[in-house]
């Protein structure tokens, strides 16, 4: 049975759950195989084999951290070279675009971004032009380049034997050419990342002022959601602009995402449409975004929102 | 310092987009087109940072005759001159034959730094960029949030989930911007007259050596298997706040086993 080899996202020694998502993917195409860059992966193979990993194969070098993206499309393109794998399959998160997109030059391949499923003869689905038209397409050259968005598919469990293998990769001077000096982490780092999160709770214009994000924040992490924001709010500085959903900012899909105040004009839409359930918020009834609720409040958010927190915690504590 | 911009036309997103039912690409016909809103702050940069060092700002743009609209746009903010890749054998290429052809140009142009937006509006991809540094063997300094150039060395700031990078290379180089990094200039009544007179130079795949049967939609290497709208959400429970409009949002919630 050929390979699919998946690219794992990790910091360190924890494995991402899109990695995961990919394995149990991954093995109802083939065998799945793990591409490590970096160290980490003695301690991360239980939960690569607890997903079906057959094989993680390693290089442990420092290069994928010190540099961009280039040496992590050279060790996949090397690993497809000596493996022919049926597949590669990479997190569809800005960086993973990246290093598929160099993947694809390297190889001579067809690639896909922004898949939210992939069915029979590795056809991915996906939407374009903001969730409006829904589209099934294959790669047609090469080795099947798949970018496929985190929480696209529920992880499962299905044991593997995750045997380790080295992959003696010597990663090119060209690839040593964007040497990160330092790796910034700003605030928000104690929630999950907006792109990996399973729930996002956003907050728009309605929301009036940056001190009421704090409410939103709030009700995050009574969910243990990621916080987002619409491009209205972050260009009005009430949130950090690396929290913007939307079609300038992040693409999210998680299984649960609320939106508190946003009218949910195109801009936003694009960031969030392929959520699994949407619920909202919104004083206006006639807020577009309520064509995508699964639940709508028509209400104002300054009582609904408290009184939603309050009833989750008494849900949870119970 | 020498820059070239890459621009790209797009469909107004605020426009209803589709694909066209015989080859499943992007229908332009009934759409307005306009600059992708991305590759605006990817000139506004190119303009201030060749304001800051002295050099040209080229805008290198591929697509159909009515992609000249949105380079003279360009031109209009400020921008030097510009070269113009349009061939009908170009039609339906996807990312790695349009990258192909855009470095085949820029293989033409003197430059420092290459700047583009960090996806377009249309496809959302964000490879573009990555593609070419490939290509071109430079350092790849993208999704940056912040640029400055100091000499032959370019600092960035690299976004990222958790906060952002900071990363260092040697020029020439290839840059993408996000959103954060600038505002965008209007072109000015002077700036719109000038543009009319600014050099645009066609390029066409014999110019740039180009095999045609590497590009455009028959060698794309993938194929649309199937399109259509997607049907609207069925189902949907929009309630009016009549006091409990908190407590029922959480009723759901608990009913849909998110606590």
């Amino acid at each position: 049975m050929a390979e699919i080899l998946v690219l794992a996202e990790h910091s360190g020694e924890t494995v991402k759950k899109v990695t995961c998502e990919l394995l149990t993917l991954a093995r109802r195409f083939g065998e799945p195989a793990v591409a490590w860059a970096g160290p980490g992966a003695e301690a991360a193979r239980d939960r690569l084999a607890e997903f079906g990993a057959a094989r993680v194969y390693v290089a442990a070098g420092p290069e994928f951290d010190d540099y961009v993206v280039a040496p992590k499309a050279e060790l996949l393109a090397s690993l497809v070279a000596a493996a022919s794998p049926a597949a590669v399959l990479v997190a569809s998160t800005p960086e993973g675009k990246e290093v598929a997109a160099r993947l694809a030059v390297r190889t001579g391949s067809g690639m896909i971004t922004d898949a939210v499923g992939i069915g029979e003869g590795l056809v991915a689905e996906l939407s374009i032009f903001g969730g409006a038209i829904v589209v099934h397409s294959r790669v047609t050259s090469g080795t099947p380049i798949i970018c496929v968005r985190p929480n696209a598919i529920t992880p499962e469990a299905a044991p593997g034997a995750a045997e380790i293998v080295p992959a003696g990769t010597e990663i090119s001077d060209a690839a040593k050419g964007a040497r990160v000096t330092e790796r910034v982490v700003q605030e928000g780092g104690e929630r999950p990342e907006l792109a990996e999160a399973s729930i996002v709770v956003s907050g728009g214009r309605g929301m009036g002022n940056a001190e009421n994000f704090a409410m939103i924040e709030k009700l995050a992490d009574t969910l243990g959601a990621a916080v987002g924001a619409s491009r209205a709010a972050t260009d009005a500085g009430w949130y950090p602009h690396q929290f913007q959903v939307g079609q300038t900012g992040k693409t999210v899909s998680p299984q649960l995402y609320i939106a508190i105040g946003i009218s949910g004009a195109i801009q936003h839409r694009a960031g969030m449409q392929t959520s699994k359930t949407i619920m909202v918020v919104n004083k206006d009834a006639e807020a577009p975004i309520f064509e995508l609720a699964d639940f709508g409040v028509v209400g104002d958010l300054f009582s609904v929102v408290p009184q939603l927190i309050d009833g989750i915690q008494q849900r949870s504590a119970g | 310092m020498n820059i070239v911009v890459c621009v790209k036309q797009v469909p107004d997103t605020g426009s209803e987009r589709t694909l066209r039912p015989a080859d499943s690409t992007v229908d332009r016909e009934g759409t307005d087109a306009l600059i992708n809103v991305l590759d605006e702050y990817a000139i506004e940069e190119g303009l201030r940072l060749a304001e800051a060092h002295g050099g040209e700002v080229t805008i290198l743009s591929m697509g159909p005759a009515r992609a000249s609209e949105s380079i003279r746009k360009a031109l209009s903010m400020g921008a030097d001159k510009a070269v113009h890749i349009v061939d009908d054998g170009l039609a339906g290429s996807d990312a790695p034959a349009t990258s192909e052809a855009i470095a085949a140009a820029l293989g033409r142009i003197e430059f420092d730094l290459v700047i583009l937006g960090s996806e377009s509006t249309d496809a959302r991809m964000g490879v573009l960029a990555a593609m070419l540094a490939e290509r071109l063997g430079l350092p790849q300094m993208s999704l940056a949030s912040e640029v400055e150039v100091d000499g032959q060395v370019i600092r960035i700031h690299r976004q990222a989930d958790y906060g952002y990078d900071k990363v260092e290379a040697s020029l020439p180089a290839v840059v993408s911007v996000v959103e954060k990094i600038n505002e965008p200039r209007y072109p000015s009544f002077k700036g719109i007259m000038a543009a009319k007179k600014k050099p645009v130079e066609t390029l066409s795949l014999a110019d740039l050596g180009i095999d045609p049967a590497r590009v455009g939609l028959a060698a794309s290497g993938t194929e649309v298997v199937s399109f259509a709208k997607r049907p609207p959400r069925q189902g949907g429970t929009i309630i009016k706040d009549d006091g409990d409009g908190g407590e029922k949002a959480a009723e759901f919630l608990a009913a849909q086993k998110f606590i």
